[in-house]
């Protein structure tokens, strides 16, 4: 078991340094491939107002001079053990983890990062426990009651909700709850835990309630499915001929084997999610990760996509991890040696 | 008789499944599947080959038709040695070496049609037939017992028994010389079971075909074969004639096995003498040293443990590998030459 | 009355395809101390008999009918809830393939525990001393320490075992053992045979095997029943279905089956044909088709369905020929060829 962790985790950090490799040839290399001199590069730092001297001198003291690796070098030093820019105008402490600054708003990228985390958090955690809960509570029902009305409606509405696109269901349901019946918050809105549970909750309903119908209409299948499959496994018949109650023999028996698979997808699921549930926060206008990264993209500010991209990257990787584990823990006959 | 014409040999031939281990896939074993064992097969005759899960005998089934190769020894197919042969170099040889399966359910194509099924080595070997390849095909069906005009259907519209029937006539369809059947009636029921016994046996008088039928079923394979080689975790423990074998069966193990067959007579059951043996099989993973048998065996001594008995010729064509068999005369073992 | 007692038992599951009769019209008694086989090929109706018997099917699509009498109760029109009481404690059932049978997440020990705790009100503390007892009485070596195994650590025997701990775990007075030994290697089966007969000896319990091979039953069974399409064929002590049988059917397994006890014969006897889909079964007889006695029946063998007729001491057939012609049959021309073999 603890090779297997030691194995696991020394292949997740060579995934990020390979997918940091990648992102920074996407960003900083390929454009400089494609023509864009270290003055054009240095130029996104000072606008395009400076004189030629000032974006060459930039250039210099930023490296885009310098080969590549060294340049990567740099970066990586940035990350791990913080870096000092030079913009003439004074020399700028960036502690690690540095990714460097935003072109736009002049500020450091990680921080930034750190102050939107817990908005991503929230609106993922919460529209998880949601989507698992509906998504395995409706999929077991629809298994047990196999072609009654129930099934045949729930499986409809899933499929609904696999195929219509959230900033669909987003709009809609903010056209009805929010302005129409005023039910939920207009969006736009976070308040921390920590300084109003119940007003986070209320401004985070509708989102969690959105995203959630996304995902649990898929785990509400796959639930299904699981379970139609395990109800007819030979140890149901073992445990039924044991005399156990018949709810005992779903949830202990059936559910406990249908939900491996879910385990599987959830990890993947909620890491991407916990990446960015980008179109979730635009449509509401959220102050998350996801909306952060795509106000970057929209303005080519490379530092913050950059540390967006790896952010997401290494919590994929890591729900990834924690799942696996979790699966040598539910299935004793996956041996993890 | 052509019997004494030697159609396949297989000498001292393993084949070891490797086991990793580790961050560095360290191989830290291996799962001897089968390990070292030698035997011939003669033109026309019935070779069976019985013994218990994990004994190695489907894997030399595969090993002998290089669906696998084997990982050590040498196996000779008609004077051809085609133990390390490419797959290329082995096509031709496959018309005249052919396998029977356990599983008549998932050994056809669902999707094709007999006709298909029975005629795809036709195609794929190239084969000329004089009026066309469908009639070759019916004429394959009619051969074992199946309507030739259920050309066009599809392998769900027939029973167990008739699709094991379909699985033969693929077998067939190119006149092999030699078949390997891996548990041909252990899926199918009882009386199901006979008429494919019976089906096999007409066929090889009327084609001319040798057999290896591996099976754990002792009276089946007692019934079909005309010499049975047992094996026991990848190794073969005794090999004699049928008669031989199930009269005076000399290896401790050989004797167990046919003990333990639950014979349809309520009256035997009082008054057999049966030896129970213990435990299950070990693991192939890893082995008992020496004799393998002797963690079970009754009559195990210290030699057992510590020295392995090689398979010797005790009395005429009757093989076995023990310190102390049963049945054996005892002259012959001191003095071989007074035989 | 025996201890266990079925009369008319009938268990259609309706199809899109029409009325599947998987069990039609059976009747049978065990008392306690004796074995009772039944044989039969597949889709004879063996299994889903019992699984009727313990109420598995209660509550599902299959259309139950006929009575089931267990200690003198009657367990067809009792409720499902009672029958879950009874189930496991009174009556408990060994299923085919231990691998399968049992849940690969929990551990052996978990299983029997939860076995012994859904009939006893004890801790878990009780029940898992219990469990290592009931794992050490089947003959699993150490068994405190392999209480904590899970089932893929056991080998196929060992797995065997612990089902029929666990199966016995609440001192069931009726034990169903459906294919037992199917999935074992021949030396574990006898193991596992001698083990189930001498349990029974020591719990005095009714032991039900079903199975499809005739060895088995020869070697536990006091009375047999055979299944052919649903109904019973014939049923009698295991010395009337092995020295005097009366069914084409049970003539047909014997001379299907190559024996060890005697000289090998040329050929064997099959019987043509296959078995009957349950959903198609042939019209009277369901048999005839395959019955090489077919039109000594005056043409009733296709339009009527045979009485199941006692012939003599409990030994019952369905057969349209007469019992004499069944047993000249016997005598003059199916007993000589087996017994030359």
């Amino acid at each position: 078991m603890l090779t297997y962790i030691i194995r696991r985790l020394i292949g997740a950090f060579a995934m990020l340094i390979v997918i940091s490799m990648v992102t920074f040839g996407i960003f900083f290399v390929v454009p400089q491939w494609a023509g864009a001199t270290p003055e054009a590069m240095a130029s996104r730092y000072v606008g395009r107002a400076a004189t030629p001297e000032t974006v060459a001198l930039i250039a210099e003291r930023l490296g885009f001079n310098d080969p590549v690796a060294v340049q990567y070098g740099r970066f990586m030093k940035g990350v791990f053990a913080g870096a000092e820019y030079d913009y003439g105008a004074g020399v700028e402490q960036c502690p690690a983890p540095c990714f460097g600054y935003s072109f736009i708003s002049g500020q450091p990228v990680w921080p930034e990062l750190v102050n939107r985390m817990p908005v991503t958090f929230s609106l993922a955690i919460g529209a998880a426990v949601i989507w698992v809960l509906a998504g395995v509570s409706v999929g077991v029902l629809s298994a047990l009651r196999r072609g009654s009305f129930f099934d045949r409606l729930s499986m409809g509405t899933a499929l609904a909700g696999v195929s219509l696109p959230i900033f669909f269901t987003g709009m809609i349901s903010l056209v009805v709850f929010s302005y129409g019946l005023g039910w939920t918050a207009p969006g736009g809105a976070y308040v921390p835990f920590t300084q109003n549970p119940a007003l986070w909750a209320y401004d985070l309903l509708l989102p969690w309630i959105t995203l959630a119908f996304l995902f649990a209409a898929g785990y509400a299948r796959l639930t299904r499915a699981g379970m139609l499959e395990t109800m007819g496994e030979d140890y149901i018949r073992t445990a039924r001929a044991k005399g156990l109650r018949e709810r005992e023999v779903v949830v202990k028996h059936g559910l406990r084997a249908a939900l491996t698979p879910i385990l599987t997808l959830f990890g993947i699921d909620f890491g991407l999610l916990i990446g960015g549930a980008v179109l979730t926060e635009t449509t509401y206008t959220l102050p998350g990760l996801g909306q952060y990264a795509i106000l970057a993209i929209r303005n080519q500010d490379l530092p913050p996509v950059m540390g967006f991209v790896l952010v997401a990257a290494t919590f994929v990787v890591i729900a990834s991890l924690i799942v696996d584990m979790l699966y040598a823990v539910v299935d004793p006959r996956v041996r993890l040696s | 008789m052509s019997e004494t014409e030697l159609l396949l040999s297989v000498r001292n031939m393993e084949k070891h499944f490797p086991v990793t281990k580790g961050l560095l896939k360290r191989q830290v074993g291996a799962v001897k599947a089968v390990d070292g064992i030698s035997f011939d097969v003669f033109k026309g005759e019935t070779l069976g080959l019985v013994g218990e899960s994990g004994c190695g005998k489907s894997t030399t089934g595969r090993l002998v038709t290089r669906l696998l190769e084997p990982t050590a020894g040498k196996v000779v197919f008609e004077g051809q040695d085609i133990t390390h042969m490419s797959q290329g170099r082995l096509r031709p040889l496959r018309r005249d070496m052919q396998m029977i399966f356990q599983d008549p359910y998932s050994s056809l194509n669902p999707r094709h049609t007999v006709g298909a099924i029975v005629g795809a080595p036709f195609r794929i070997q190239g084969v000329k037939t004089e009026h066309g390849v469908k009639k070759a095909v019916q004429d394959i069906l009619e051969l074992v017992g199946l309507n030739p005009e259920h050309y066009n259907r599809y392998p769900h519209e027939f029973s167990g028994g008739q699709r094991q029937r379909i699985g033969i006539a693929r077998t067939l369809a190119l006149k092999p010389k030699l078949i390997i059947a891996d548990e041909p009636v252990s899926a199918l029921d009882v009386s199901i079971q006979a008429q494919v016994v019976n089906l096999l046996e007409d066929l090889q008088n009327e084609l001319d075909l040798t057999y290896v039928v591996i099976a754990h079923d002792l009276s089946v394979v007692r019934h079909i074969s005309d010499r049975v080689a047992v094996m026991y975790l990848g190794k073969i423990v005794e090999v004699a004639d049928r008669k031989r074998l199930y009269n005076s069966p000399m290896h401790p193990y050989t004797n167990a096995l046919l003990s333990a067959v639950p014979v349809p007579d309520p009256k035997v059951r009082k008054e057999r003498e049966r030896i129970r043996l213990a435990g299950d099989v070990p693991s192939p993973l890893n082995p008992p040293p020496a004799c393998r048998f002797h963690t079970r065996c009754w009559k195990a001594q210290e030699i057992c443990r510590t020295v392995e008995p090689p398979l010797e010729e005790l009395a005429s064509g009757h093989q076995v590998a023990c310190h102390f068999p049963e049945n054996a005369p005892e002259v012959a073992k001191e003095t071989p030459e007074a035989t | 009355m025996s201890f266990l007692d079925v009369k008319d038992l009938k268990i259609h599951f309706p199809t899109d395809d029409g009325l599947v009769k998987s069990v039609d019209g059976l009747s049978f008694g065990v008392e306690r101390g004796k074995t009772l086989g039944i044989v039969g090929e597949s889709g004879s109706g063996k299994s889903v008999t019992s699984l009727g018997v313990l109420g598995l099917h209660k509550g599902g699509r299959a259309k139950l009918s006929g009575e089931i009498w267990l200690d003198g109760e009657e367990l067809i029109s009792a409720s499902a809830e009672h029958v879950r009481g009874l189930r496991g404690k009174k009556m408990a059932m060994i299923f085919q393939d231990p691998l399968s049978s049992m849940h690969p997440f929990y551990t052996v020990g978990h299983q029997i525990i939860e076995a012994y705790r859904i009939h006893h009100k004890v801790t878990k503390q009780v029940a898992r001393k219990h469990a290592i007892d009931m794992l050490g009485r089947v003959g699993i070596p150490e068994p405190a320490r392999r209480v904590d195994s899970y089932p893929h650590e056991f080998s196929g025997g060992m797995r065997q075992r612990a089902m029929i701990a666990m199966a016995l775990s609440c001192d069931p007075e009726l034990l169903i053992a459906d294919e037992p030994t199917t999935a074992l290697d021949v030396t574990v089966q006898a193991q596992i045979l001698d083990l189930m007969v001498d349990l029974q000896r020591e719990f005095n319990s009714a032991l039900i095997i079903i199975t499809h091979d005739l060895g088995v039953v020869a070697q536990v069974s006091d009375d047999i029943l055979v299944m052919y399409g649903g109904k019973c064929v014939e049923y009698g002590s295991a010395d009337d279905i092995f020295y005097r049988p009366e069914h084409p059917y049970t003539w047909g397994l014997l001379g299907s089956m190559p024996r060890l006890d005697r000289e090998p014969t040329e050929r064997l006897l099959p019987i043509k044909g296959s078995p009957p889909s349950l959903i198609n079964v042939p019209p009277g007889c369901a048999f005839h088709p395959r019955c090489p006695y077919a039109e000594r029946t005056d043409g009733k063998a296709d339009t009527e369905v045979p009485d199941l007729a006692e012939t003599e001491g409990g030994h019952l057939v369905r057969c349209h020929m007469s019992r004499t012609e069944r047993r000249t049959l016997w005598e003059t021309e199916i007993k000589p060829v087996l017994e030359t073999q």
